[in-house]
């Protein structure tokens, strides 16, 4: 979805480059597709402003405690002195005061400004880690089933079929108490990185699918290619020729999905907490957040808000970015 | 064409196979024991022994799989304390909600498929359209207009797009009724106004992606060469582009709309719960809060069963839709 180049112009900025951004008495240089897509990226706007927004929202949950330090208010600190007899927050908008910027949670009490930090820092961790190790099942799968084919590419895909065919929200709704139940029985109390831990686990099950469809398609274009074939003459194993071969040439395609997956594990985990898996009331979570204020939404609206804006925020600003990360890497596509 | 069916029909079987054996897996040989979740804390020893002989729990596991799906096929009998005789399809008993869980089932389905099936007419309807009119009039405000649509829609969330949409048209404009569902055979306004909420959010949110989609694959297929073709040959623009290219542009979007779908009539469990209508996904969220292992099973089973015939039919469709489609 390109506000920006097609083949054209991106090949007329390529072109440009030596005069613009170098003197021009060094003539030629050459440059790798890494920093040329890297120079691409860095002339789109958009891709600045929402690489930007991100860096952001990551120093801020990254720096949790240190902002919680500052502003004076933990996220687990009840105010319930600044609630009304019916548990409403007092003043304008859900009780936004220059100690609580964001207001404060109805029935509670927490700070919601607070929350919405340590909030992100939950999500952004769960969401990077489902990422990756998604993307690594994905790759190894994706390359075996395409490059070795046969009865491995059957079997892979049906796999893959299969995991479609769960309805995911179900299953991880009822797989995530079995396993907890299993390791700290009825009454344990349940430690948050458990909880975290539990739901990248269900992610990784669940998420691999699109990335193995992905880098099979890719390497099955490949594999016969004249490189391939050098590389088996020269006596290469399995490993080098898919790791050192194959993957080298799809590693565009590949960041693409991963940056764009990153977004889709940030609402997953969301909707997850939405529905009340995974994890518990006390460790802040967007979902969980929105979950509560839809009991609220008659008489504190302004509660569903602040949570509801930060999570579109931070999806956007990635959507933009896998957006822009694709245009620069892949010039050709007219997304 | 024959042959080809049978083949798919073959492995959507199979695959409908290990999803049963795998649920049943999850669910009935996990160590949480199903009957202390369904006779509460003052159940005496003899009663939950009784229960689990009812439950045929101290069979062994196969002939527990065994007969459940025989139940499905042909129905069986579940004993007197679990309403007797059970006709095919044959879903179980449900000691948490004392009814035969097809009862259930025939109860909330038609609930998820009212959500579902208007919904789903609105975001093709809306997404392609949307994709198809910016990539034909690309670079102009309306495509601008269409990509600031489609970004913003693909980032929202279904939760808060229907927490604001209650708060507008429910709770301040007061124009609609609080969403409930009701059947369109007994009164079909009330059943339109009690779900036209939660057709819009999820329509706004698929069409954005469906817009994006279309209008990808739509720009790619106006640059070949049969297109350009038709036109010279004095074809009328809305012949090409309404059957020529978008022909060949669409068989993606086909995809991922089975997939959606299909996903959809499994259960919306989030549209269900923000809008508060007891459907399908709320029935499984509820069945598993509840520890009620019959109902989780069959909502399990009947999800896996829409999205793996969704896919038979995109493949089907793919067929009619693309004549380069060799079936084999």
């Amino acid at each position: 979805m390109s506000l920006s180049p097609v083949e054209g112009v991106a090949l007329a900025e390529i072109e440009s480059d030596g005069g613009v951004g170098e003197p021009a008495a060094k003539g030629v240089v050459g440059r790798s597709p890494g920093q040329l897509a890297w120079l691409r990226l860095r002339r789109d706007r958009t891709a600045v402003v929402s690489g930007v927004l991100l860096i952001f929202f990551m120093v801020l949950g990254l720096a949790a405690p240190l902002i919680e330090m500052v502003y004076g208010i933990g996220p687990r600190e009840q105010f319930q002195n600044l609630l009304d007899g019916f548990g409403m927050p007092l003043g304008y908008a859900g009780g936004v005061t220059g100690d609580h910027w964001f207001g404060v949670e109805p029935g509670l009490g927490r700070d919601i400004f607070i929350r919405l930090i340590y909030g992100l820092r939950t999500s952004l961790f769960i969401a990077f880690a489902a990422a990756l190790i998604t993307a690594t099942i994905g790759v190894v799968l994706g390359a075996l089933a395409g490059y070795l084919g046969g009865w491995l590419d059957v079997v892979i895909n049906w796999i893959t079929d299969l995991t479609l065919a769960m309805p995911f929200l179900i299953i991880a709704l009822a797989l995530t108490p079995t396993i907890t139940l299993r390791f700290y029985g009825e009454r344990g109390q349940v430690s948050a990185a458990f909880g975290v831990g539990v739901l990248i686990g269900v992610f990784a099950i669940f998420g691999w699918t699109s990335t193995a469809r992905l880098v099979r398609g890719q390497v099955i274009a490949l594999r016969e290619r004249e490189f391939v074939e050098a590389a088996k003459a020269s006596g290469a194993g399995l490993g080098h020729i898919i790791f050192r071969q194959l993957l080298p040439n799809i590693w565009a395609p590949i960041l693409v999905s991963f940056s764009l997956a990153v977004p889709q594990f940030i609402t997953s985990e969301a909707a997850l907490s939405f529905i009340g898996v995974g994890l518990s009331d006390e460790t802040p979570s967007f979902g969980r957040m929105i979950y509560r204020s839809l009991d609220f939404l008659q008489t504190d609206p302004a509660y569903v808000f602040f949570p509801g804006i930060t999570i579109f925020a931070l999806v956007f600003a990635f959507n933009l970015f896998g957006d822009a990360l694709r245009d620069a890497l892949d010039p050709k596509s007219s997304r | 064409m024959a042959r080809f069916l049978l083949k798919r029909l073959f492995s959507a079987t199979l695959t409908l196979f290990a999803v049963s054996v795998l649920t049943f897996l999850m669910f009935f040989a996990l160590p949480r024991d199903p009957v202390t979740s369904i006779c509460s804390k003052n159940c005496n020893p003899e009663r939950l022994e009784r229960v689990r002989d009812d439950l045929g729990l101290n069979d062994p596991l196969i002939s527990q799989y065994a007969g459940y799906m025989k139940g499905i096929v042909t129905g069986r009998d579940l004993g007197s304390a679990q309403g007797g005789r059970c006709d095919a399809p044959c879903l179980g008993w449900s000691y948490v909600t004392n009814e035969a869980v097809s009862d259930t089932i025939a109860r909330v389905l038609p609930v998820t498929l009212s959500i579902v099936i208007p919904a789903a007419i609105l975001w093709l309807l809306l997404g392609v359209g949307l994709g198809m009119v910016s990539a034909l009039r690309r670079g102009t405000w309306l495509d601008r207009a269409a990509i600031g649509f489609s970004l913003t829609g693909a980032s929202l969330q279904l939760y808060f797009v229907g927490a604001v949409l209650l708060l507008v048209f429910v709770y301040n404009l007061r124009l609609l009724p609080v969403p409930s569902y009701t059947s369109i055979f007994d009164n079909p306004a009330k059943w339109a106004s009690g779900l036209v909420l939660a057709w819009v959010a999820l329509a706004f949110l698929f069409s954005a992606i469906y817009a994006r989609l279309s209008r990808a694959q739509m720009l790619e297929t106006l640059s070949e060469d049969f297109v350009r073709t038709a036109r010279a040959k004095g074809l009328a623009k809305p012949t090409v582009y309404g059957r020529h290219a978008l022909r060949a542009a669409i068989t993606p979007v086909v995809t991922i709309a089975g997939l959606d779908v299909g996903g959809a009539l499994g259960g919306t469990v989030i549209t269900e719960t923000t809008f508060g209508i007891q459907g399908l996904g709320r029935t499984a969220v509820d069945a598993v809060r509840s520890g009620d292992l019959p109902t989780i099973m069959a909502t399990v089973l009947i999800a896996a069963v829409f999205v793996v015939l969704a896919n038979v039919l995109v493949d089907l469709l793919y067929a009619a839709i693309d004549p380069r489609v060799r079936l084999r």
